[in-house]
């Protein structure tokens, strides 16, 4: 939590001629008493530097230590208690500065009460007034902070959503769809299907129902089937799951996006015939799966980085299962191995 | 008149040559997968009109116009491209969002009868060349020619930039090539973080500065990894202390 800020300099200012005016109205008082022009000025300027370092004290401490409600008694308390230190303080100084002078010690004495007055007043006011500018100021910042947190979950939100629709991927589909009907309108009708059954599944998956692995599986063939009418004959895909871990479940939309990497850059950013690999298997109460895709090291380097957009997957993982050892990923003769292990029971 | 289709899917290109067959006018000399078979078509071709595709494999569009020499008029095709459809608007003899309709393909092609002459539009291509500056998160990498290849040259490693006249020379470990822009074109696309231009013709890689020398009297030397040495002036200097936080 950031500090809030010192008094600023016109504060600092009006604190200093407060105190030169209060001494000087001391001083006035004293000589008017009777003390020498000496007395009175060493009089009045200790008691009042003193006192003012007493409430600089009190003021300075509520910028670091802020009491909340229930503290207020006690704060005024420890005025309370300051203020009598500060008599104190004052009284044995100038008793022993002016030892011999008798009249100057029984003024002194008998002064003693308005001094405790006015410094108890005085460090009660401080206090107070240092409490509420304080208390303003945090609240202050508080509604910043939500302001800013609100803006930030708004917008995360809606790149979520703008995500989700995968714009390049809708746009180019749906020209390959342009294209096939006139010279192949059935296969323009199937790719149609494909797409709305893939756009229900992007929008239909609530983050709380687990799917079984096959129904994200067929999802995902889907997504790979679209991108092999796109792309002609340069993709082949490869999915190999056994039927123990077709049974096992997964958060949904989990491996989408590792998919959507091992296309990004085995796919969009190379110029061979390539093939994407998914294979899943049960591995005693986890469900293991790896996606592997070509990349091209000239284009993309995969030690840069957290294994580029996976970043999302691992941060999910470890919402899910606490865990951030989940997600690994290797390089293997310009191949790039993603292995994900989802835990059956939490 | 001569045409080429570049686009890396093959229904794309499907389409066009489908919505050309009534322009008989118009020869699709070849269709080109990639950046690469792109530039070589059109340097043999010469064609006078190209259709290209932004997002392909390794190159984009742009990239490989860059390297084109007198290039011809372009009509674009993207499916969704936020960071220069402004430039498209200026300059391009038109830009197609897919999907597109044929009706929004032949206002293209009257777009393009309409420009008088095929060189006036071929001068437009030049100036949307260079008004389209990638921002500092798409420039991690710079297209250069190399002979009659293409050499991607990822921006980590690049040592230093040393302007000439009309273009500048990139350095890295394994030696220097030539790019047709300007020291400003390098300094706006390249992470201000990482590339300090210190000097009117320099611009060096901070992260690979192993010392900073004085060097005669107002000036330093910035000395690099590989040995290297690249001056640095009084301005420059503050910018390096400012982004090495010195």
């Amino acid at each position: 939590m950031s500090r809030p800020k010192a008094f600023n300099t016109k504060i600092k200012i009006a604190f200093a001629l407060w105190w030169t005016a209060w001494a000087a109205l001391q001083f006035s008082v004293l000589w008017g008493y009777g003390l020498t022009i000496v007395q009175a000025t060493v009089d009045s300027l200790i008691s009042n530097w003193l006192l003012a370092g007493c409430c600089l004290l009190i003021a300075n401490n509520m910028r670091y230590y802020l009491p909340g409600k229930e503290k207020y008694w006690y704060v005024l308390a420890i005025s309370l208690a300051l203020s009598l230190m500060w008599l104190l303080v004052v009284r044995v100084i100038l008793g022993s500065l002016f030892k011999g002078d008798l009249s100057y010690s029984a003024i002194l004495s008998n002064s003693l009460l308005i001094r405790f007055g006015v410094g108890l007043l005085m460090l009660e006011m401080v206090t107070a007034m240092s409490l509420l500018w304080y208390s303003q100021k945090e609240q202050k910042n508080m509604e910043e902070r939500k302001n800013d947190a609100e803006k930030l979950t708004k917008e995360a939100e809606l790149f979520k959503l703008r995500q989700q629709l995968q714009p390049h991927f809708l746009f180019n589909s749906l020209n390959s769809i342009n294209a096939l009907i006139a010279v192949k309108p059935g296969e323009a009708r199937k790719m149609i299907e494909q797409l709305s059954d893939f756009l229900r599944g992007t929008l239909r998956k609530e983050d709380q129902q687990w799917v079984n692995l096959s129904e994200e599986l067929q999802y995902l063939k889907l997504y790979l089937d679209i991108e092999k009418v796109r792309f002609g004959h340069r993709l082949s895909d490869e999915i190999d799951c056994d039927a123990s871990a077709a049974a096992m479940k997964v958060p949904p939309m989990l491996l989408q996006p590792i998919v959507e990497n091992a296309i990004k850059f085995g796919l969009y950013d190379t110029i061979d015939d390539i093939v994407i690999r998914i294979s899943a298997h049960a591995n005693n109460d986890q469900l293991e799966v790896v996606v592997e895709n070509p990349f091209d090291p000239e284009t993309s380097n995969p030690k840069q980085g957290t294994g580029f957009g996976l970043s999302s997957v691992r941060r999910r993982l470890q919402l899910l299962y606490a865990r951030s050892d989940l997600l690994n990923t290797r390089v293997e003769a310009n191949h790039f191995i993603t292995s994900v292990s989802i835990p059956q029971t939490i | 008149m001569k045409t080429l289709i570049i686009d890396d899917e093959p229904l794309a290109r499907l389409l066009i040559k489908e919505y050309l067959q009534p322009y008989p006018e118009v020869e699709i000399v070849q269709e080109c997968n990639d950046g690469f078979e792109g530039l070589k078509a059109i340097q043999q071709h010469q064609p006078e009109l190209i259709f290209l595709d932004i997002q392909m494999p390794k190159i984009n569009g742009f990239e490989m116009l860059e390297l084109v020499e007198q290039p011809p008029a372009v009509i674009f095709t993207t499916a969704y491209d936020e960071y220069a459809i402004r430039a498209f608007e200026s300059h391009a003899v038109d830009y197609l969002l897919k999907p597109f309709s044929k009706e929004r393909f032949d206002k293209a092609m009257e777009k393009w009868k309409e420009s008088s002459h095929a060189v006036a539009a071929k001068a437009n291509t030049q100036a949307l060349i260079d008004s389209v500056v990638p921002t500092p998160s798409q420039a991690n990498r710079i297209v250069v020619k190399l002979g009659g290849k293409i050499k991607i040259i990822p921006v980590d490693e690049i040592l230093y930039l040393e302007g000439a006249d009309d273009y500048v020379k990139i350095f890295t470990k394994e030696g220097s090539y030539l790019k047709n822009k300007t020291m400003s074109y390098f300094e706006l696309s390249l992470d201000a973080q990482q590339f300090v231009r210190t000097h009117r013709s320099y611009i060096v890689n901070v992260q690979l500065i192993t010392r900073i020398e004085p060097y005669e009297k107002d000036g330093h030397l910035a000395i690099l990894k590989s040995g290297a040495q690249v001056p640095v002036s009084k301005t420059g200097y503050g910018k390096l202390k400012q982004v090495l936080g010195l």
